[in-house]
């Protein structure tokens, strides 16, 4: 290990529009280490690697390669200087073959013409540093491997590249236990030849797996740094360490709580695994857990979007495995998408015409789009006036409100239906601290009139503060149970993996 | 994370361009028309001009319904050649024959704006593709059922829509029957596509499809019958231009893009989610004046199409233009 960090970012601070991303962030990384990165969802990991990548530049601070500064400001100057970016979603082309793909933008030539033979020779070589020569051709098509493959031709690029820094952001996001392992083991290599790996996860057992650093990020602020591998339970603590804001309504009585409205029995298909809960009239449950946990899988097979396939689901006890949206909120079931913009919203229609959109599709085709069986223009008119949208006129396109009245528009187009469960995935996402407080408390109101909700969000701290009851999924399995209340350690470490809780 | 509201001041900026600017367009060539012709202002003169672009205006008023939900239909130039080679077939000169040729007409209509929108919701086509092929097909079909030379004419009875003239009226002196037809399919397309959960459907999964589905709204359905109009629409275009086109296999050529060119001049969003049925029939009128100036100036027919291709094109980039100055 030598003395100087192959890559230091010092002191970078970076601001967009009404947003501190980033403020006076250090982190070094040296040859022949793992140094993960860890944080919440938005505590600007993301932004700190595309500074390092070249995608954004600082708006102080500068970046040191072998004790040296450099000016990264475009992705081919990082590449050149050795800095290889795995993303998550992968960068191959997936109709050329592996060798195609290595050499991609610069292709050996003999007399001019490409020479096969030559790359073909050292993809091979390449692959072989990872003993993954044997399983993978350098003929064959990206899109004829599978995930965790691919993953790897990403990695033999980098090494190609003679890449001294590799970055990977959440590598193990679409693996499955077996190809984490591969990927580990394909790490462990990298660390052997004195790569410098900075590795970007929420995962503590991979951190524990993998680091020999770890640098926790909260807020755009670096909470936490250890030289060495940490507990689980320290980085956890310094990852949500935080205040639960006062902002939250009350959760809900003993009295409050009602019959069950739905329930799910050993249900499951292609991503979900025996599958059972309970939902109440009047309680919110709130559904933590990582990224890829299965918690919207859960959310659009209960809507009929992606049905279950084995187990059962009733609605007040009558059969409600629906497998199609329609069917779904025509037996009482509504749900907010997590993505408002691609998912929730026609952006250049209305308020009033998102807010009755589900109750139009209902109505007869023909009739008028003026008023229906649940609701008219001025019925909505006083459902958005309740809600207090601020909008200049409810004629306005919706793409001209803020993240937060949009959102109520969208609960407005649910409510006039009056559902039995409403489904709100990632409510707050996006919206100012103000209009969240809004957000939960038009929940418990909706709860409070007899809705059971259920709620999805990665933000720990929303989960707990609005919830009445708390479940963990993990890996597609609902894997633990807590009150409301419960600790944000204890719910990140079920959710992580680290230690499991009967359900 | 960025909040979207705006400053107030912009937003009053962004309510002033109320009135379409299709309807000033529209007004200036009319005014130009006059200019060149003062006989335009005589009853003859627009009633006749009316007459000659009804087939046009309403075509595109339904061309507009698939347009707003998000695709295109090529096919419809090829319906009116369809339309009209196949009546002249069916009639073969048997005016007690009409009503029912019509029906069978528009009963293929159905069928072709059916095949369409099952094509492109199930087979997962995209519909410039699939009308294309349709557009292909019926031409094809077209030419088999005349035998490749297209014979005899079109009964007076079949005629009567697009060529009869009420006359000694009051005031407006003459009223051509295709003038009442525009107006009465006008409004229908304009009350289905402004005044009901369907239009404000087609609107919706034009606009974001996956945000409509989730939402509940029968994507299919919806998209199944915007090209059932479309096709219906053609079917009525074809009637009327059979009243003063001859018989032959290329009557409808070149009328596809015409309405999509009219509908694009009447503020239609390419991409889905946004248009107006008048203001593509003021789209249609435009067109349609354009051509009558071009044949007043003594222009000859290639230069229509390198207009209309210029305007097609225009009318798009000052579209895009506007909507970045006006984010609409």
């Amino acid at each position: 290990m030598s003395a100087a960090p192959v890559i230091e970012m010092a002191h970078i601070s970076k601001a967009f529009p009404g947003v501190k991303a980033l403020s006076d962030v250090s982190f070094a990384c040296h040859a022949g280490e793992v140094h993960a990165l860890v944080g919440e969802n938005g505590a600007g990991k993301s932004t700190l690697i595309k500074i390092l990548s070249g995608v954004y530049v600082p708006d102080a601070g500068n970046i040191l390669l072998n004790g040296q500064p450099v000016a990264v400001k475009h992705p081919v100057e990082s590449l050149r200087a050795g800095i290889s970016v795995i993303y998550q979603e992968f960068s191959l082309l997936p109709e050329r073959t592996v060798a195609q793909n290595i050499f991609l933008g610069r292709e050996t030539l003999r007399n001019g013409m490409l020479d096969m033979a030559a790359m073909r020779a050292e993809t091979r070589r390449v692959l072989d540093l990872f003993g993954a020569g044997a399983r993978v051709s350098p003929d064959a098509f990206v899109s004829d491997l599978d995930v965790a493959t691919q993953q790897m031709v990403e990695i033999a690029k980098a090494i190609s590249l003679d890449a001294r820094v590799v970055v990977m952001d959440e590598p193990t996001a679409a693996l499955n236990e077996a190809e984490c392992e591969v990927l580990f083991q394909t790490i462990d290599k990298l660390r052997e030849r004195g790569t410098a790996v900075i590795y970007i996860t929420h995962r503590m057992r991979e951190v524990a797996r993998l680091a020999d650093r770890v640098t926790v990020l909260k807020d755009g602020e670096v909470a936490a740094r250890f030289d060495m591998p940490p507990v689980p339970e320290a980085v956890v603590h310094a990852m949500v360490g935080r205040d639960i804001a006062d902002f939250y309504a009350p959760s809900a009585t003993e009295a409050e709580i009602g019959n069950v409205v739905l329930a799910v029995q050993n249900a499951g298909n292609a991503v979900l695994r025996n599958i059972s809960l309970e939902l109440r009239a009047g309680e919110i449950i709130g559904f933590a857990g990582i990224q890829g946990a299965g918690r919207v899988a859960l959310a659009m097979a209960i809507f009929g979007q992606m049905p279950f396939t084995s187990g059962s689901v009733t609605l007040n006890g009558a059969n409600a495995n629906f497998s199609h949206p329609r069917d779904a909120i025509r037996g009482g079931i509504g749900l907010l998408p997590g993505d408002r913009k691609a998912e929730g919203l026609v952006l250049m229609q209305s308020v009033r015409d998102n807010g009755m959109l589900t109750s139009r599709a209902f109505g007869n085709l023909a009739a008028s789009h003026k008023s229906n069986t649940h609701v008219n223009l001025s019925s909505m008119d006083g459902l958005l006036d309740r809600m207090q949208v601020k909008a200049a006129s409810y004629e306005q396109d919706i793409k001209f409100l803020s993240g937060g009245n949009q959102q109520k528009a969208i609960v407005a187009r649910w409510i006039a239906l009056k559902p039995k469960v409403l489904i709100f995935i990632e409510p707050t996402r996006g919206i100012d601290v103000n209009a969240k407080a809004g957000i939960y408390h038009l929940m418990r109101e909706l709860a409070r009139q007899g809705t059971a909700i259920m709620m999805i969000s990665s933000d720990l701290p929303e989960v707990i503060g609005a919830a009445d009851r708390i479940l963990v999924m993990r890996s597609g399995s609902i894997v633990a149970e807590f009150a409301n209340g419960a600790a944000e350690t204890d719910i990140m470490l079920a959710a992580t993996g680290e230690t499991e809780v009967a359900a | 994370m960025t909040d979207n509201t705006l400053p107030q001041a912009d937003r009053q900026k962004r309510q002033l361009p109320q009135v379409n600017p299709v309807y000033f367009v529209l007004a200036a060539l009319i005014v130009a028309i006059i200019l060149q012709n003062p006989a335009f202002v005589e009853p003859t003169g627009y009633m006749n001009f009316l007459k000659r672009a009804a087939p046009l205006a309403i075509l595109a008023a339904g061309q507009v319904y698939v347009i707003v939900s998000g695709g295109f239909d090529l096919s419809v130039g090829s319906v009116i050649t369809l339309v009209v080679v196949g009546s002249s077939m069916l009639l073969n000169n048997d005016p007690n024959a009409t009503w029912w040729v019509i029906a069978v007409m528009f009963g293929i209509g159905i069928g072709v704006g059916l095949i369409n929108g099952l094509v492109v919701c199930y087979l997962k086509v995209p519909s410039l593709i699939a009308t294309l092929g349709m557009m292909i097909t019926l031409n094809g079909v077209a030419f088999m059922w005349s035998g490749g030379a297209p014979r005899g004419y079109l009964a007076d009875s079949f005629r009567f829509f697009g060529r009869y003239n009420f006359t000694d009226l009051p005031v407006i002196r003459i009223l051509p029957v295709a003038v009442i037809v525009l107006l009465v399919l006008g409004y229908a397309l304009y009350w289905l596509m402004h005044r009901t959960n369907l239009g404000r459907m087609i609107h919706a999964i034009g606009d974001n499809p996956r945000a409509a589905n989730l939402a509940g709204v029968p994507i299919n359905r919806v998209r199944i019958i915007a090209f059932i109009v479309s096709s219906l629409s053609a079917v009525a275009a074809g009637i009327m231009l059979g009243g003063f086109a001859g018989v032959s296999t290329d009557v409808g050529i070149g009328y596809e893009l015409q309405a999509i060119t009219a509908a694009v001049l009447g503020g239609a969003l390419l991409l889905g989610g946004r248009g107006s049925v008048p203001a593509t029939i003021a789209g249609a009128l435009t067109l349609s004046a354009i051509f009558t100036l071009l044949n007043f100036l003594g222009l000859p027919q290639p230069v229509r199409q390198i207009v209309q291709g210029l305007i097609l094109i225009a009318a798009v980039a000052i579209a895009v233009q506007r909507r970045k100055h006006t984010g609409r």
